[in-house]
């Protein structure tokens, strides 16, 4: 257990009490503190109940909150995420589980054209509090259709929020914003992250949605990541630091909305930047962290930015395939020093 | 062709204060949807115009058989449903010219109509859509114990669809107090239903997910509203969905008036329909069982096509939304910030 200031501002507040906590444990501390605080907030999904989620996401909620809060549905993720966008236009709070960010594929009308577009068409009369938790990412082997990172499908939707929790810390304050917003948020877990560990608050917290986490200062290039490649990325500035190159490090936490403050406030500084995610490279996040950099701090680059995806084809499932899909420390290093090499 | 006249048991007839409503909600569906389609084909009305002209006794027997609290979800055809759960005539129009002052400030149009103040979830222009969103509003009340139900409106098209199958399915194992209706008007958009199934009756789908079914003469308001009744009934001491199936007709084309006038259905086949006229009957129904006069009729649309008439002078009169404030309002509740890159 560790106890850290609470800060020289607010000396009489209570210190943060924290404790080394996996992020999937994490997860599930938030879900069901603020499931506690708000008894509008009810899960619903295939096996989240009895089984706790595929990935103990949920374990324990059943036995606090009983059956008429953590709800088995049948595999049936349309009318899932239907029942959570009628439940919620009621006012509700609902957390939908859709296992993994694959299946998004059969029931994406409710998430695209009923949640999503909600407020907007009809007139500001409805909101929608849904969160909508999902697991994503590639490195478990489980091929194409269990793999993808699938956030920009989200991104480009007016109305949808997309949070991708890096961190055991994010996971729980990402959950808890999430579950408080008035909107649609989706919630992308990062599977080979689920069981790492680290420090992470008792106490209820936010992580606000739209504000990057500026992981790691530096002065010659700036690495924006989200999801997993956030420790890749820490990994590859901790590598560039032993031959002299400070890398700033920005874990995004959400793609909409995206904070693009602060990678413009790093860019000005450091000139160069990488953008690394796990989705293909071909219409990132990159993407279109590149266009607003060259729209509006364009005379700062001296180098162009450099996108580090995953190459165009669907996730492989060999372990040797998958390993060269996924970007990691090495590639991320790699491409700062190409940037540095430019004057 | 339509199914033969049935004639309600007078013993099981609902009181005139109820065959009464059920009549004005007809009429005000009727004259709101045929000015509607004139202020269409005279070129004044933007977008899409699915007109529900033809089916009125479907909406106006199953919400008078609703609470106003109970909640409903629409369909792209969905004026009818609106009127029949109450909205407002002045709003329904301003959203037809787009203006301001419409139910959706003119971000929505004619698909998109909603008042959650009348328990009005929502037109949707997705075939099949309302159908999980009506299970979820039916779970709402359940978990707050309200006593509500929700209907859900869909076609027999949307019958075919997946929502339609997992959202039965769901609301059969989780018992929740929804009423299935389908308006089964023979054409899923310009395809015969003999083309688009093998069934001849939608209501046959209840059995594939255990739940209770019935078959009623969509011309029948009467007939409608009873059937409704049991149903909503049924729902709310917990026995869970109903599929109710209403067989009735469209008089107008898929879109618009006159439609893209692809001959998929006959000219007598239509005439058949509308020699069954649901107001047509209803009225004679309301003379016969002394519930009402033909002076207490025509009364009725008189005082409907004043007020529409009015209604439509309003929405004229209103003012466009404006771009430079309305054009990103309500895209989320809150934060839509500097997320989107435009370089304006």
């Amino acid at each position: 257990m560790t106890t850290l200031s609470a800060g020289s501002a607010a000396p009489a507040a209570a210190p943060v009490v924290t404790r080394r906590l996996t992020y999937v444990k994490a997860f599930n501390e938030g879900l069901a503190q603020v499931m506690r605080e708000d008894a509008d907030v009810f899960v619903a999904g295939e096996d989240v109940a009895g089984y706790g989620g595929v990935f103990h996401m949920f374990d324990g909620l059943l036995g606090e909150f009983g059956p008429r809060r953590v709800v088995d549905t049948p595999i049936a993720e349309m009318a899932l995420v239907g029942l959570g966008v009628g439940a919620a236009a009621r006012g509700l709070r609902p957390v939908v589980d859709l296992m993994f960010m694959d299946f998004l594929g059969v029931c994406l009308d409710q998430v695209v054209n009923q949640a999503a577009k909600m407020k907007y068409m009809y007139g500001g009369a409805v909101s929608v509090p849904l969160t909508i938790t999902t697991a994503s990412g590639a490195g478990l082997g489980a091929a194409a259709q269990h793999s993808q990172s699938l956030e920009m499908w989200l991104a480009h939707i007016p109305g949808l929020k997309v949070c991708m929790p890096a961190t055991p810390h994010d996971a729980k304050g990402l959950i808890v914003a999430a579950v408080r917003d008035g909107d649609p948020v989706v919630v992308m877990l990062n599977k080979v992250l689920l069981g790492a560990k680290g420090e992470v608050p008792e106490e209820i917290y936010e992580v606000p949605l739209g504000k990057a986490d500026v992981v790691r200062g530096g002065d010659d290039v700036t690495i924006v990541t989200v999801g997993r490649m956030r420790d890749e990325a820490v990994r590859a500035a901790e590598e560039l630091a032993r031959t002299g190159v400070q890398a700033e490090v920005i874990d995004l936490r959400t793609v909409q909305p995206l904070d693009i403050g602060t990678v413009l406030e790093s860019v000005r500084r450091t000139n160069r930047v990488l953008v690394a995610h796990e989705a293909v490279t071909f219409g990132g996040i990159g993407a279109e962290i590149a266009a607003q950099i060259q729209d509006q701090v364009f005379d700062h680059l001296d180098a162009p930015v450099l996108r580090l995806g995953a190459p165009f084809a669907p996730v492989p499932f060999a372990p040797v395939l998958e390993k060269a899909y996924v970007p990691d420390a090495e590639r991320i290093a790699a491409g700062c020093r190409r940037l540095l090499e430019r004057k | 062709m339509p199914p033969a006249t049935t004639d309600p048991v007078t013993a099981q007839a609902p009181p005139a204060e109820v065959t009464r409503d059920v009549h004005e909600r007809m009429v005000r569906i009727r004259l709101f949807e045929t000015e509607a389609g004139r202020l269409m084909e005279a070129g004044r009305l933007p977008g899409f115009l699915h007109l529900y002209v033809g089916q009125e006794a479907v909406a106006a027997g199953v919400m008078s058989a609703l609470a106003d609290t109970d909640q409903i979800t629409s369909t792209h055809r969905g004026h009818g449903h609106a009127i029949a759960k109450g909205a407002r005539f002045r709003e329904m129009y301003a959203e037809l010219f787009g203006k301001a002052t419409g139910y959706c400030h003119g971000h929505g149009g004619s698909m998109h109509i909603n008042d959650l103040s009348i328990g009005m979830l929502g037109a949707n222009g997705i075939v099949g859509a309302g159908l999980p969103i009506a299970v979820g509003a039916a779970f709402a009340s359940v978990y707050r114990d309200d006593g509500g139900v929700a209907a859900a409106f869909f076609g027999d098209g949307a019958s075919n669809i997946g929502a339609f199958h997992e959202a039965v399915n769901m609301a059969a194992v989780l018992r929740l107090p929804v009423i299935f209706v389908c308006e089964n008007n023979g054409y899923a958009e310009f395809t015969a239903q003999a083309d688009h199934m093998l069934l001849p009756d939608v209501a046959d789908r209840a059995d594939a997910y255990g739940i209770a079914k019935e078959i009623v003469d969509g011309m029948d308001a009467v007939a409608v509203h009873l059937a409704a009744r049991r149903a909503v009934d049924r729902a709310r001491s917990g026995g869970g969905p109903t599929l109710l199936e209403a067989k009735t007709y469209r008089y107008y084309d898929h879109q618009g008036v006159k439609g893209l006038r692809i001959p998929y259905r006959t000219q007598e086949e239509i005439d058949a329909w509308k020699a069954r006229d649901a107001i047509d009957a209803m009225e004679s129904w309301l003379v016969e069982h002394g519930h009402a006069t033909r002076e207490d009729i025509d009364a009725v649309w008189d005082r409907t096509r004043r007020e529409i008439a009015e209604a439509i002078e309003y929405a004229e009169r209103s003012p466009d939304p404006d771009p430079d404030t309305d054009l990103l309002r309500d895209v989320y509740t809150t934060g839509n910030a500097n997320t989107t890159g435009d370089a304006s």
